[in-house]
């Protein structure tokens, strides 16, 4: 079983980008053997209202049972606690909020809101550090990776939020889960896309000071191939019952403590 | 056969404590990709004693001299690029023809003088002269200054390999950031330019255009630091290229424009 919690549906708006259909997502998946895909209307991300962009992924996501939707919350905008409902209702693995593209403070009230709300309807909120190098970006794409600190703030906020960070490097990791407590700390997961393999050993290194408990397998496709979250995989040493927990095992057990809170 | 093209090794005289591990690592994680042949180059103390992208002569010695010596502990593994700092010319030459002499089969050169410097030119004359390729580091798209280093991008890496048609250039990790669409605009009328597919970046998208801008026959698989990146391009190509396609990629492009003898199947 293999879940892949970092994937998008949808054109990007700074280049051409193939393979953003639904369909050419699920072949997408076919070849590299992925079960699950948590997917993000990616268009909806730079929408001055990205919830806009819901109802099609609830409508996407609903016919085909691969795919699991995780709808954006802008929580400056009025009403942002309907989305919050809908997203419990609709069963989704988590909301995914993208402040720095929505051009709001990281760490304000607005957030720290939404931190709480998540964290009262048991929905795992996700956010990304960055969808591409920032040394590529298209010269009008200027917003900023989303800071560490930001991070630390917001799981400090709300005592029972749990968040999941796509796109994340060692040091951020680092900073982030050795600036918590360990209780803080174990409420967040963070996906391996952005993770360096060997020789620099950054995946190696982090699932033996943090532990494989707090890493899902995410990809970020179709903006970067899929290929490589296997590929880094095949290149650990890792026992079968740590492959599977970052594979799908962790996943699992956010979701089924979704599906609790939300029953 | 599988040959990267754009490897580093380290040693005792850089920064890092833990040069030994990631020496071993990048040797042990290829023989699980099944890397046939690690073409590598070490920019001198890596900063230590002199900057990566400015080094010193004492720092490019030891580091080519670290290089050979590891060729020679892997002749089957490992071969070299000879580092060289264009700002000293009559010895950038003559580390050029030493390392070469001594078994090494290209030139490297990473970010200490544009590309499309007249200094380069006696380095071009010998690498045609020796049939040697010369890896450049490329900044894939240039906007502004780095500290560091005086970084190139493909529109003047194109002007140096225009003056140079006889020598075979490698662009350096298209995946290695920056902006790789400017760069295969940049060369794609430039045949003697191979694009190197090293660099951590992955982007969908990206190999396609490499594929439309120069060809499969103008591609080169490598890793440089980031070993699962390659081994994730690589398995992609291999969904969208045919079996001979992906040879050319793996190895036969190498070994075209490597000099002769420089790999085992030649």
């Amino acid at each position: 079983m293999r879940v892949d919690v970092n994937s998008f549906l949808g054109a990007y708006p700074y280049r051409r980008v193939p393979g953003t259909s639904v369909e050419a997502l699920l072949l997408a998946m076919d070849r590299v053997a992925i079960d699950e895909a948590w997917v993000t209307h990616l268009p909806g991300i730079f929408w001055k209202d990205p919830i806009e962009g819901n109802p099609w992924l609830y409508d996407v996501t609903a016919r085909h049972q691969r795919l699991r939707p995780v709808p954006a919350v802008q929580p400056e905008l009025a009403h942002w606690e309907r989305a919050v409902a809908a997203a419990a209702k609709a069963g989704a693995p988590a909301v995914r909020c993208d402040p720095m593209f929505y051009g709001i403070a990281p760490t304000g009230a607005a957030m720290q809101a939404l931190g709480h709300a998540c964290g009262e309807a048991g929905l795992p909120l996700l956010l990304a550090v960055r969808l591409e190098d920032p040394r590529q970006r298209h010269p009008n794409d200027r917003a900023e990776d989303l800071p560490a600190a930001a991070v630390r703030a917001l799981v400090r906020s709300a005592p029972t939020l749990r968040l999941i960070v796509t796109h994340a490097e060692r040091t951020f990791i680092e900073e982030v889960h050795f600036g918590l407590t360990p209780s803080e700390a174990d409420r967040i997961w963070w996906d391996i896309c952005w993770v360096w393999g060997p020789p620099e050993d950054h995946l190696q290194i982090l699932l033996q000071t943090i532990g494989p408990r707090r890493f899902l397998f995410g990809t970020g496709q179709p903006l970067r191939i899929p290929e490589n979250g296997p590929a880094k995989l095949d290149l650990l040493d890792l026992s079968s019952e740590d492959r599977g927990a970052i594979e799908s095992g962790n996943a699992a057990d956010l979701r089924s403590t979704v599906a609790q809170r939300g029953g | 056969m599988l040959i990267d093209v754009h490897a580093h090794f380290l040693h005792d005289r850089t920064p890092r404590a833990d040069w030994r591990e990631r020496n071993a690592s990048r040797l042990r994680a290829g023989e699980r990709v099944g890397i046939s042949i690690h073409v590598a180059s070490i920019l001198g103390s890596w900063g230590l004693t002199s900057p990566i992208y400015f080094p010193s002569l004492p720092d490019l010695r030891y580091a080519n001299d670290y290089l050979l010596a590891l060729q020679r502990e892997h002749p089957h593994r490992i071969r070299g690029y000879v580092t060289v700092n264009p700002n000293y010319p009559p010895e950038a030459l003559g580390e050029i023809r030493r390392c070469l002499d001594a078994g090494m089969i290209g030139i490297k050169l990473a970010a200490s003088r544009r590309a499309d410097d007249p200094l380069l030119d006696p380095i071009c004359r010998l690498a045609a002269e020796r049939r040697a390729p010369l890896l450049h580091h490329v900044w894939q798209h240039r906007r502004r200054d780095y500290a560091g280093q005086e970084a190139s991008d493909a529109l003047e890496l194109g002007r140096l390999a225009s003056r140079h048609p006889n020598v075979s250039f490698l662009l350096a990790h298209i995946g290695g950031g920056g902006d790789w669409l400017h760069s295969l605009a940049a060369i794609r009328r430039i045949p003697n330019i191979l694009v190197d597919l090293s660099g951590s970046g992955v982007d969908g998208g990206m190999l396609e255009a490499c594929l439309a801008a120069v060809g499969v026959e103008r591609l080169l698989w490598g890793c440089d630091l980031t070993i699962e990146t390659g081994w994730a391009k690589l398995r992609y190509l291999g969904q969208i290229l045919s079996d001979e396609e992906l040879e050319l990629v793996r190895w036969r492009n190498a070994a075209r424009i490597f000099p002769p003898g420089a790999f085992p199947t030649d």
